[in-house]
């Protein structure tokens, strides 16, 4: 690992400051990406700004039919609040089976949504529930957010400061791990909203991505049964040594099937 | 050169260390508490399992100054000044838990951090699911799964003394 300063600040107007300053600095939540990522030299920060010390990204809290939960939220924190249990299930067992028990000890939400890795599970949460990323300028809709491998609407030095979920009346997810690295194969995340079906896809192609015949299935019959007889295409889908595009494409349909029956 | 401040095992140290150091490197090469393992660079092995603030992590990815103020247990800090073991230890002896012992530290830390959040007490799955993050090329799993559920019950004084192991 390239040597960089390390900065703690004690309130977002000053990760900001240190941020906007230097082109070259960096944020750090959980670490438990960009420390792999450093190890292996793949960027050479100036500067490592760490979150950790900044209550504004701070707290899970219910605020009407939302959910809001803080960027620095772990995984273990997620997976076992009462809130998140509560509103949204589906959100808080995705949360317990990312990784494993050390990197839900460290790793945060805004530091998965931000990073946008195409095979982690948060991705296709928010995007299935729709919800809208809170930054330190402006709000986001996840349609709007999400812009293929690694790349969000996130400008150089914008924060990720929380996540809005609205409550669903139904949501479940599926997915199938990779058997040596546990990242996700392909999975599906199911949500009707206000009566609105969403069907996000992630692992699966270069990005999450919305699968827009499932929706229409499923606005129809919501049921494991009406998106059995959608295909999804294995054009644009990932295929590489641990599964060809069209498995991927396969398991698209079937984890979308697990999904609604775990939905209910 | 920015200091970390730091309580392992009891024991509050002040170190010089760079941005960049782990907390594996302030461990294994300023403390010299060699116990605690590193067995790869991708964070995937889980031979460095400590516990920080009484959760266990990977001591490979975490900075040594995200630590700063903060209590650390490593493989060293669980045997009494006595030297009588952990429960965990002598559960990992009794049942045969290791063979080449590298990976060893990080699975007994890994081990005592899910016992304790498990107070019910866990199933053989719930414990070969809890230890994801930890992988041993030597026993098969089999034998350091029947030492944690072993110790899960002297841990959480459903029994006084280990089970022994069945010949
Ligand atoms: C062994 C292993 C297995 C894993 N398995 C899975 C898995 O199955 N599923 C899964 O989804 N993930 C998995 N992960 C990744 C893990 O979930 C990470 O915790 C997560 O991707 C990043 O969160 P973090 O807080 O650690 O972020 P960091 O590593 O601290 O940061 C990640 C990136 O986001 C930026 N960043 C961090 N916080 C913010 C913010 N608030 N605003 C803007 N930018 C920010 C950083 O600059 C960096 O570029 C795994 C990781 C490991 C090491
Ligand atoms: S050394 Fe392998 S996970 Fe830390
Ligand atoms: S005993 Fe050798 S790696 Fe586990």
């Amino acid at each position: 690992m390239y040597d960089f300063e390390y900065h703690k600040p004690g309130s977002l107007a000053d990760a900001v400051k240190l941020l906007s300053a230097d082109p070259d600095a960096r944020p750090i939540s959980g670490g438990q990406t960009l420390l792999p990522a450093l190890k292996h030299r793949l960027n050479k920060p100036t500067s490592v700004v760490d979150l950790s010390g900044i209550a504004e990204l701070r707290g899970i809290k219910r605020e009407g039919n939302k959910l809001v939960i803080g960027a620095l939220a772990k995984h273990v924190e997620v997976a076992t609040s009462p809130e998140v249990k509560a509103a949204i299930p589906a959100l808080a067992q995705m949360a317990g089976t990312i990784g494993d028990t050390q990197v839900r000890n460290r790793g945060t939400i805004g530091g998965s949504v931000a990073n946008n890795d195409p095979a982690a599970d948060y991705p296709s949460a928010v995007l299935g529930l729709n919800a809208t990323i809170v930054t330190d300028k402006r709000r986001i809709a996840a349609d709007d957010f999400f812009q293929g491998m690694f790349t969000t609407a996130l400008e150089p030095g914008e924060l990720l400061v929380a996540i809005e979920f609205p409550i669903p009346e139904k949501a479940g997810y599926a997915k199938m791990r990779n058997p040596a690295s546990r990242y996700v194969m392909a999975g599906a995340f199911v949500a009707k909203t206000g009566g609105a079906v969403r069907v996000a896809i992630n692992g699966a192609g270069p990005g999450v991505f919305r699968q827009a015949d499932m929706e229409k299935a499923l606005t129809a019959n919501w049921s494991p049964d009406a998106v059995a007889g959608v295909t999804q295409p294995a054009d644009g889908l990932n295929g590489d040594i641990h599964g060809s595009a069209e498995y991927r494409a396969h398991l698209v349909t079937v984890m979308a099937k697990r999904a609604i029956a775990a939905a209910g | 050169m920015p200091q970390v401040t730091l309580t392992v095992n009891g024991k509050t140290s002040t170190v010089d260390v760079e941005g960049r150091t782990l907390l594996v490197e302030l461990l294994r090469e300023k403390l010299r508490l060699t116990g605690t393992h590193v067995g790869c660079d991708t964070s995937q092995c889980g031979a460095c399992v400590v516990h920080v603030d009484g959760e266990s992590v990977k001591a490979c990815t975490i900075l040594a100054l995200q630590a700063n103020g903060s209590q650390v247990t490593t493989i060293e800090g669980l045997a009494k000044p006595d030297g009588t073991l952990h429960p965990m230890q002598e559960a990992f002896r009794e049942y045969h838990a290791l063979q080449c012992g590298f990976c060893t530290p990080g699975m007994v830390m890994s081990a005592i951090d899910l016992v304790q959040k498990h107070p019910d007490g866990m199933s053989e799955k719930e414990i070969r699911e809890g230890l994801e993050g930890n992988l041993c090329r030597c026993t098969g799993y089999h034998n350091i799964v029947k030492a944690i559920a072993a110790a899960q019950d002297v841990m959480h004084g459903r029994a006084q003394t280990l089970a022994p192991a069945a010949e």
